[in-house]
């Protein structure tokens, strides 16, 4: 679809909806391409590819709201998910404070070119599998057997509003992760994440894990316990996924369920974790599901909490204007920070290790989950790598460990940031992060690998 | 199919799925979210050179279906430049038919302004008996139409209809945050019409979700230690989900899912040595014919007829959840769990309905007389299990004292952890069938790219002893 079938498209949404009656609607046309090649036990095992789209409208009647999609943009469809988004808002009860749209001057706001790859968009299973092979071919080297995929997308994004709300763009990603299981015990992980395929090196992401895959070979049990840590890139993921999907939003604040006081000290001042949609590091995005554009939030700066993500009607109940963090509507979730960054620190990884008298080094976190939200407390498991440092050395691999921990005390208890940083997905996106060390990390139980 | 098979495919299905949806949100007194969708597709899945490959398209003109399959038979030829070990499937006789989920009352055809009182009386019960931060009220409703057919002359045609409805209530005070939710944590779901709503009475367990949310953040804290703890319906069904469902789903032993949910304890040589996973007590059947649950249908999406898998038999290890190309290589036959969410995503090995078989002699509330000392935990606040699906901690979002044979003091924050075979064998109590129920959830998530399964199981409460309670963390 281009950008010009995308606008055309939307907007005749809003035509019908005007016609029927609607005081005020949105449009929001979602279209992609998007294929993905899995390997594990060395093969190819799953490859598929979709084509897809999704109208979405929000049909405004006064104080009322409704919301349809439709798979379909034939001129019958179309009728149908409008009538359909009109008897809901009909059907609905007034809403006190109204229905909150983001305001526009009628001009188009696109997305930034560093968000799009040509190369991306054009790359086919051939070269996934090419990649697949790449990694299986690292896995091999160390008698590993290799799990995975890698995936590329095309998206496009279209929003209208009868605000004077345009936004379109097209945006591409391509992903690539394995997990490694070595003969005895040994386990390794390595993920990338780009606009850009070409920027991606899948024979490096296999050599990584491969190395640790052979680094963990028969690990031995270690006690629970409260231990300092260093989290590589990929344990540090969920440390910000889970501060943004439990505080960083202006709802979790309004309903008093958030970590988050503005001013207040919560972490480190080494640390800094920002919401920049136009950070080339990340995966650039210039505006949000509302179509508002994107303003970079700093959520935490030097330790201190900064502020929080807001959608129009998050920020309407507060009297300000959106940050241009809005999901699509119906959102009973509120916004969130879909562009997370923990800005790099001046520690090399082998230093932060470095500085470990004793401690575990951790490589990413596994099945996580709050216990006590609002203290951010998470209980999960250390997965595809674990070691023992001692003396600032790593002395070798042991079993994996359940920890039941306050990320926001872990803030606080951050000592050193890497330098280097990784863009990785997260469940709240692609998110930009350095290895960290942090002083106190309790695990209370173990297992038996 | 007959184009894939033109360019060379060695086995080909379809499935063209038409899903409807509904949803509406009631929280805190404002209709936060109505929302209706439908999508429609065509999901291509070919063999060729004995590798799998998958295209899918929304457009369902015979050109772009054409070209769909012709997609997937380019993909399935670079898979074949990366496999091992060629594709073989089980000989399943082909399926033919139509299967439509009982309904006595179509969600759809039940007036919005009825769903949505119904959530705000509920929802302004909860307000009016208790000081709350915030309160929430749902229904959700999902009907998908879905054909299949295979180059092996299959053709099945299915309806299939969803429904599930909660209210939560919470409270807040300070850094303290605590939620009662009805009807289990996330909500009562089911395959059947809007009768399954009506039979919930979310307003009737309004006002006692207010106050038990409020009096929690003045609860004492659950105790650290070892107990005998029972498990409420709505934290057992999870703990089944988690600690036996997962385990038992065969491409996670095969390490096909390794590099998302990981792989399984449950290897085949615990199948051939009669491991023993629970106490004598502990029967656990995968039963897709089983009235009302997430997981009834006709025929899973590969064409396998439903039917009920044994998967722990008087404690010992005894099947897998297992699929055409799976099931062969433990020398039997698909049990039948192959299902897609949607029709652009491949069809898994997913849960059908998982259940605890109930065992006669006791219901829950004998179960919890015949308890001297000990903890009965209820609806399911938080989980986490490793990649093996060995260890666990659950926590649930409210716990009583038992003592003396009878529930007690209410208790905050209860968590409790374990091993799954550890915990199992220490089963020394399962309700009987009248405590028996049938629950599920909309949101099991599996799979590159990502999918969302709904899975049923039917529980009836259990007792279990020596279990580590109230993990501290910091």
């Amino acid at each position: 679809m281009s950008a010009a079938e995308g606008i055309s498209l939307a907007e005749e949404v809003l035509r019908l909806a005007g016609a029927a009656g609607a005081t005020d609607a949105e449009a929001v046309v979602l279209a992609n391409d998007s294929s993905l090649t899995r390997f594990a036990n060395n093969e190819i095992h799953q490859n598929v590819a979709e084509t897809d789209i999704s109208v979405r409208l929000r049909f405004v009647a006064g104080k009322r709201q409704g919301v349809a999609t439709s798979g379909r943009t034939d001129d019958e469809s179309l009728r149908r998910l409008v009538d359909t988004a009109a008897a809901i808002a009909r059907s609905s009860a007034e809403l006190e404070d109204g229905v909150a749209l983001p305001e526009g001057d009628g001009s188009l706001t696109g997305e930034y070119p560093s968000a799009h790859a040509a190369s991306t968009a054009s790359a086919d299973p051939e070269r996934r599998a090419e990649g697949a092979r790449a990694v299986i071919a690292a896995a091999d080297e160390v008698m590993a057997t290799a799990s995975g995929s890698f995936s590329t997308a095309i998206e496009r994004t279209t929003i209208a509003n009868s605000r004077g709300i345009r936004a379109d763009g097209e945006r591409t990603k391509a992903h690539i992760l394995t997990v490694m299981m070595g003969p005895d015990g040994g386990t390794g992980y390595a993920e990338a994440c780009a606009v850009d395929v070409d920027s991606m090196d899948p024979p490096s992401v296999g050599r990584e894990a491969a190395e640790r895959t052979r680094a963990s070979t028969s690990p031995v049990a270690t006690e629970p316990g409260d231990y300092p840590v260093v989290l590589l890139e990929y344990a540090v993921v969920d440390v910000l996924d889970m501060l943004g999907y439990l505080g960083f939003s202006a709802l979790a604040v309004e309903e008093g369920r958030s970590f988050v006081e503005v001013g207040k000290r919560v972490g480190s001042p080494l640390v800094t974790i920002r919401d920049d949609g136009a950070d080339p590091a990340g995966l650039p995005m210039a505006y949000d599901y509302e179509g508002a554009r994107k303003t970079a939030v700093e959520l935490v700066a030097g330790g201190v909490c900064g502020g929080v993500v807001y959608d129009a009607a998050t920020a309407a109940r507060v009297g300000r204007t959106t940050t241009g963090h809005g999901l699509p509507a119906p959102n009973p979730w509120g916004p969130f920070p879909l562009n997370m960054q923990l800005l790099a620190g001046d520690t090399p990884c082998d230093e932060l290790i470095g500085g470990l008298d004793r401690g575990l080094l951790v490589t990413r976190f596994h099945y996580t989950n709050p216990v006590q939200p609002k203290r951010a407390v998470v209980t999960g498991m250390t997965r595809d790598g674990t070691f023992l440092v001692e003396g600032g050395r790593i002395v070798g691999p042991v079993r994996n460990l359940r920890y039941t921990q306050s990320y926001v005390d872990a803030l606080a208890g951050v000592s050193a940031v890497g330098s280097d940083r990784k863009c990785l997905v997260g469940f709240l996106g692609a998110i930009v992060v350095p290895a960290v060390r942090i002083d106190s990390w309790t695990f209370t139980s173990a297992t038996e690998h | 199919m007959d184009t894939a098979r033109a360019r060379g495919a060695s086995y080909a299905d379809a499935r063209i799925v038409h899903r409807r949806e509904e949803s509406l949100t009631v929280k805190t007194g404002r209709l936060e979210a109505a929302a209706a969708g439908e999508t429609e597709g065509i999901g291509i899945r070919v063999i060729v050179d004995g590798a799998w490959g998958f295209a899918a398209t929304h457009r369902l003109t015979p050109g772009d279906i054409d070209a769909t399959a012709a997609r997937a038979v380019r993909i399935a030829r670079a898979s074949a430049t990366a496999i091992r070990r060629p594709i073989v499937l089980d000989d399943r006789p082909p399926a033919h038919g139509t299967y439509e989920t009982p309904v006595a009352e179509d969600p759809f055809a039940v007036a919005l302004e009825e769903k949505v009182a119904l959530l705000v009386e509920a929802d302004v019960a909860m307000r009016g008996a208790a000081r709350l931060a915030f309160t929430e009220a749902t229904f959700a409703a999902q009907r998908e139409r879905k054909v299949f057919a295979a180059t092996d002359g299959s053709l099945t045609d299915q309806t299939i209809t969803h429904v599930g409805a909660a209210i939560e209530a919470n409270a807040v005070a300070g850094d303290d945050h605590q939620r009662r939710s009805y009807p289990d944590a996330g909500g009562a779901w089911g395959a059947a019409g809007f009768e399954f709503i009506r039979g919930l009475d979310l307003v009737g367990h309004a006002a006692r979700m207010a106050t038990e949310a409020e009096t929690l953040l003045t609860a004492p804290a659950c105790p650290s230690g070892s107990a005998t703890i029972i498990l409420d319906p709505s934290q057992l069904y999870l703990q089944v989900h988690e600690s036996c469902g997962h385990p038992t789903e065969l491409d996670r032993v095969f390490g096909t899912e390794a590099s998302y949910a990981g792989t399984s304890f449950l290897t085949t040589d615990k199948l051939e040595s009669g491991f023993r996973y629970g106490s004598d007590l502990v029967t656990i059947v995968a039963d897709a014919t089983a009235a009302g649950g997430l997981g009834t249908f006709g025929w899973d999406d590969e064409g396998v007829a439903a039917q009920a898998v044994p998967l722990v038999r008087d404690g010992i290890f005894s099947g897998y959840l297992s699929s055409r190309e799976t099931a062969p290589r433990i020398g039997r036959r698909s049990g039948g769990a192959m299902r897609a969410d949607g029709w652009n995503r491949i069809p898994l090995i997913r849960m059908t309905n998982v259940s605890l078989m109930p065992v006669p002699g006791m219901n829950l509330d004998e179960i919890v007389a015949d308890t001297d000392d000990g903890l009965y935990l209820a609806s399911n606040r938080s989980w986490s299990i490793d990649d093996r699906r060995l260890n666990f901690q659950f926590a649930t979002e409210i716990a009583w004292e038992v003592k003396g044979g009878k529930l007690g003091r209410m208790l905050k924050n209860p968590t409790y952890a374990g091993i799954t075979p550890e915990f199992w064998r220490s089963c020394d109590a399962i309700g009987d069938e009248r405590s028996w129920r049938m629950l599920g959830t909309p949101n099991c998530g599996k799979g590159e790219p990502g999918q969302v399964g709904h899975v049923g199981h039917g529980v009836s409460g259990a007792r279990f002893r020596g279990v580590q309670v109230g993990v501290r963390g910091t």
